[in-house]
């Protein structure tokens, strides 16, 4: 059975400007522990979508289920990373990580303990203590991973998580990332505007039209390989077959985007 | 920072390029030039206000002068009503920026609470914010007495509106990323508050602290002026009435020195909460 479900989820958002119809019947299935990366033009509703999932916004008609369960306000099965870490300047790394514990009101000598053991394992032990201006970019994000995953979710939605990272640094932490999240065995939605990205780390790619979003297409994503990683698939022969499929989808959108109305972009 | 010892100017030398030790070394000049300047500034204009007094080009009995000054400074101290009066005044401007603060604090809170009421009471904070404050000192000895309580009425009076609309601004300008990364751990209104709110307005609340030290220390002197019993804004008033001025002039430096002290001790205060921005 998927774990979740989006069911012909519509999104309308209305302002003293007018109204804008962000997603439109929108349809998707994922199962357990599969890797679903969603691409589509800016502005289509990806990270509106997102949000449906989490329970932040209500969408205008549809409904979403996790685990079975009908979605109706932020789930603790669903756990969110968005485009920047976030890091709380005035916290330690550790206070970060157990933030989202302490908003639960689940913050036990057990917990913490396996918050400590998470940073360990992931390479921030030693940095319980610092202040997150003190960490790289590479590792402010894997703190901010190990602040989603102490809350044990079984879905994580990141919305562009390696966007703000400069390049040599985003392919390292896709990488880490990734490890961490199979380690793990998460069932991952993840937002990008980066093909090779998208090719490189899912199991199936989702690709949206321009406003009000919708799904064009999927593409499933298979690599013969005994073990996969996103650097490891970049350069196997397989690769550019799927970058190129996708990227057919998405440039297939190019003029009608500029025929809707260029000047909004 | 100031390197005297020539052992670490040795040490640099080795360990930077002639020109940086060069530049340093302009650079520490300059700030040695300052620092002289500044004081020399200040000592210049009370040698010169004696002087003149002393040479007769100054009328001594309207514009004073330091030796006399100060004579009346040790004249209260000997009488024991120097600290009284300073106490006053600290006492009654301290109370005054901390309620102030405090005060408008709360309100700002209530304010992000409910977004319709700050969009209600909009303009009847602009408005309370370009009254002038000081105005309001009769009414304030008429409803409480010609006591202490008016005066530290007056010194909230003064902090409290400014307090609400920067500690509200600090609010709203609190990234929305944050909040929302704080609702997808599915956490309350109030858990907002606490977590992200709050604790990223600090820097904001301790600059409105620090504007609150000069407006209180304004609406403490002028209710000292209207209640006319104690305190350094007392002196001025008094000195002026039976033209000591000389008790006047040692009464307006001495506030000078409390406005110092009280900033000072606000900076420090600063530093030490916002340890983490360094
Ligand atoms: N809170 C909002 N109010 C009104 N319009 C919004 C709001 N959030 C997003 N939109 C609009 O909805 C559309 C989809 O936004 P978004 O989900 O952020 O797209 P994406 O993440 O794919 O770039 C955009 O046109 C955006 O301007
Ligand atoms: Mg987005």
């Amino acid at each position: 059975m998927s774990l979740v479900t989006i069911n012909g989820v519509s999104l309308v958002y209305h302002d003293p400007e007018g109204e804008t119809r962000a997603l439109h019947n929108v349809n998707l299935s994922v199962e357990p522990s599969e890797f679903v990366v969603i691409v589509g033009p800016s502005g289509c509703g990806k990270s509106s979508l997102l949000s449906i999932v989490a329970g932040l916004i209500k969408p205008s008609s549809g409904e979403v289920y996790v685990g079975g369960e009908r979605v109706t306000g932020p789930s603790r099965r669903i756990g969110y990373m968005l485009q920047h870490d976030y890091l709380f300047e005035w916290r330690t790394i550790l206070e970060n990580a157990l933030l989202g514990l302490e908003v639960r009101k689940e913050k036990t000598r057990e917990s913490v303990a396996e918050v400590r053991e998470l940073m360990r394992r992931y390479g921030l032990g030693g940095f319980e203590n610092h202040y997150p201006r003190q960490l790289s970019g590479g590792m402010r994000q894997r703190a901010a991973l190990i602040r989603t995953l102490a809350v044990r979710p079984d879905c994580l939605l990141l919305d562009e998580p390696f966007s703000a990272l400069d390049y040599q640094t985003r392919l390292r932490v896709a990488e880490e990332v990734y490890g961490i999240l199979k380690d793990e065995n998460k069932t991952v939605i993840m937002v990008t505007h980066d093909i090779a990205e998208a090719v490189a780390l899912a199991d199936r790619i989702v690709v949206m039209t321009p406003r009000p979003g919708t799904i064009a297409s999927e593409h499933r994503i298979r690599f013969e390989c005994a073990k996969r990683t996103p650097l490891t698939t970049r350069r196997l022969p397989e690769f550019s077959g799927y970058f190129n499929a996708v990227w057919r989808d998405l440039d297939s959108f190019e003029g009608e985007v500029q025929a809707v109305g260029g000047g909004e972009l | 920072m100031s390197y005297k010892s020539s052992d670490i100017d040795m040490r640099y030398a080795q360990q930077h390029s002639p020109e940086h030790v060069q530049y340093m070394r302009r650079n520490r000049r300059m700030r040695t030039v300052v620092v002289v300047l500044r004081v020399s500034i200040l000592i210049g204009i009370f040698v010169l206000w004696e002087v003149a007094a002393r040479l007769g080009w100054i009328d001594a009995f309207i514009a004073s002068q330091p030796s006399r000054a100060w004579a009346a400074a040790v004249n209260l101290a000997r009488r024991g009503e120097l600290l009284m009066h300073l106490g006053y005044t600290v006492g009654e401007t301290v109370a005054g920026f901390v309620l102030g603060t405090l005060i408008g604090i709360v309100v700002a809170v209530l304010l992000w609470w409910s977004p319709f009421l700050s969009k209600v009471l909009e303009p009847y904070v602009v408005v309370l914010n370009s009254i002038p404050k000081v105005a309001l000192g009769p009414i304030f000895i008429v409803w409480m007495g010609t006591n202490v309580d008016a005066i530290v009425a007056m010194a909230i009076a003064v902090s409290v509106i400014v307090t609400v609309m920067m500690v509200y601004t600090g609010f709203t300008e609190v990234d929305p990323n944050k909040v929302k990364l704080l609702r997808t751990f599915g956490a309350s209104k109030l858990q907002v508050l606490q977590k992200v709110v709050i604790p990223s307005s600090v820097p904001v609340m301790i600059s409105a602290l620090k504007v609150n030290v000069g407006l209180s220390l304004v609406g403490t002197i002028v209710g000292e002026f209207l209640v006319s019993k104690a305190g350094l804004g007392f002196l001025i008033v008094y000195g002026g009435q039976v033209f000591n001025m000389s008790l006047v002039m040692s009464s307006v430096i001495l506030l000078s020195g409390v406005s110092v002290v009280l900033y000072y001790l606000v900076s420090r205060l600063e530093e030490s909460v916002v340890k983490w921005r360094e």
